[in-house]
């Protein structure tokens, strides 16, 4: 069979048209192969550009019930071993919230005489979720690193124990599991993980919380005395509060921005 | 060849060592695969069940580096369900009986994966 030149274009035009349409309409038509889900973020999640805390530390001067209240709300829920060694707090304690003195606290201030009710005070501690954290910068793993709302988190998944952050943080917000962290929690939270021997570990702000809509653990048990929320949102009420009071920051000269600020 | 009477057995225990395996294993039992505890209440698992067997480390994986890193702690399926993206939340709420059902499998073809070192086991299995 002879066929002209008007034929065969005819026929290319047509084959190139049913080739391109079905790979056009292909991956519409095809429905998602089994692994090849998408992944999302609940409705009711909480989202923030820069989260940050604000710590009242009158409202717990007031009410010291409040340190142990918070302290066991953190540690009983994400399974942070007690670690007591002939009765005292071992050296080798692992702690995500726990309290200090004034002059421990506030190094840089040098003030000789300070008010004496300020300084009897006991003071909140925890991660800072600096902007400028030191322990992500000297992770050899990426097993820390800081999410897109600021907040510092560990994936113990990549942790190696080389202790770098411990070393890094200026603010002793870290902690090494020296030994099985098992055999010292009195209660497993099932809902949570635990650590293993030769891992370090810290606050992560609770943004497993954050993430189905909750507010952190800390802030729920303090009875108003901790608020959290977006530091870049003016209208926010970390940002009224800061507006309103007297904020100091630890360690402020390091320049690591801590996002913890205290009322004092 | 030199040292022929060296050599040639040499290569023949070399062989017989080599193909071990293999002639150690015929005339042995088939391997069958191990009966599982399957959960009583849940019918449908977060992918077919077929695929979830060969590929639920994959899974796993994934989920992890999405909830962690990523903050995307939903995960839609090719069905088109919604899951939370947690191992103990949401596999282990299910698949509760740690030994007839991850055991089970990773005993019988040898591999031992740390997933509990750190992840809690559901209540009975401790």
């Amino acid at each position: 069979m002879k066929k002209d030149r008007r034929q065969f274009l005819k026929v290319a035009s047509l084959s190139f048209l049913g080739v391109a349409g079905s790979a056009a309409l292909g991956p519409v038509c095809q429905a998602a192969a089994p692994g090849e889900g998408s992944f999302t973020t609940a409705k009711n999640a909480l989202h923030a550009k820069k989260w940050g805390m604000v710590i009242d530390t009158r409202k717990f001067a007031e009410n010291p019930e409040l340190y142990n209240a918070v302290t066991t709300a953190c540690h009983s829920y994400h399974n942070v071993p007690t670690i007591v060694e002939n009765g005292m707090p071992s050296k080798r304690e692992v702690k995500w919230i726990w309290t200090d003195g004034y002059h421990q606290t506030f190094t840089d201030q040098v003030d000789n005489y300070p008010s004496h009710e300020i300084e009897q005070r006991r003071y909140l501690m925890l991660c800072n979720h600096c902007e400028n954290p030191a322990c992500v910068r000297v992770c050899p793993t990426k097993a820390t690193f800081r999410r897109k709302d600021g907040i510092v988190v560990m994936d113990y998944h990549r942790c190696i124990g080389c202790r770098y952050c411990m070393a890094g943080c200026p603010f002793g917000a870290r902690s090494f599991n020296f030994m099985d962290p098992r055999d010292h929690i009195a209660q497993v939270n099932p809902t949570f993980p635990t650590r293993m021997r030769g891992v370090v570990e810290k606050c992560t702000f609770c943004s497993e919380l954050l993430a189905v809509g909750k507010m952190p653990l800390c802030v729920e048990a303090s009875d108003g005395a901790i608020a959290f929320g977006d530091l870049t949102d003016p209208e926010s009420s970390v940002r009224k509060l800061l507006a309103e009071n007297f904020t100091l920051r630890r360690k402020p000269t390091l320049g690591t921005e801590p996002s913890v600020y205290y009322i004092l | 060849m030199y040292n022929a009477k060296y050599i040639w057995p040499g290569i023949v225990i070399f062989i017989v060592l080599f193909s071990m395996p293999f002639w150690m294993n015929t005339g042995q039992e088939q391997y069958t695969r191990p009966q599982l505890a399957l959960p009583a209440g849940e019918k449908e698992c977060v992918e077919p069940a077929e695929w979830m067997r060969a590929n639920h480390m994959q899974l796993l994986n994934t989920w992890r580096d999405m909830a962690l890193r990523e903050e995307q702690r939903v995960y839609v399926s090719s069905s088109g369900k919604q899951w939370e993206v947690s191992l103990q939340n949401t596999c282990m709420k299910c698949h509760s009986n740690y030994v007839e059902f991850c055991d089970k499998c990773h005993v019988s073809n040898s591999v031992s994966p740390y997933c509990w070192d750190c992840h809690v086991l559901p209540k009975g299995n401790q």
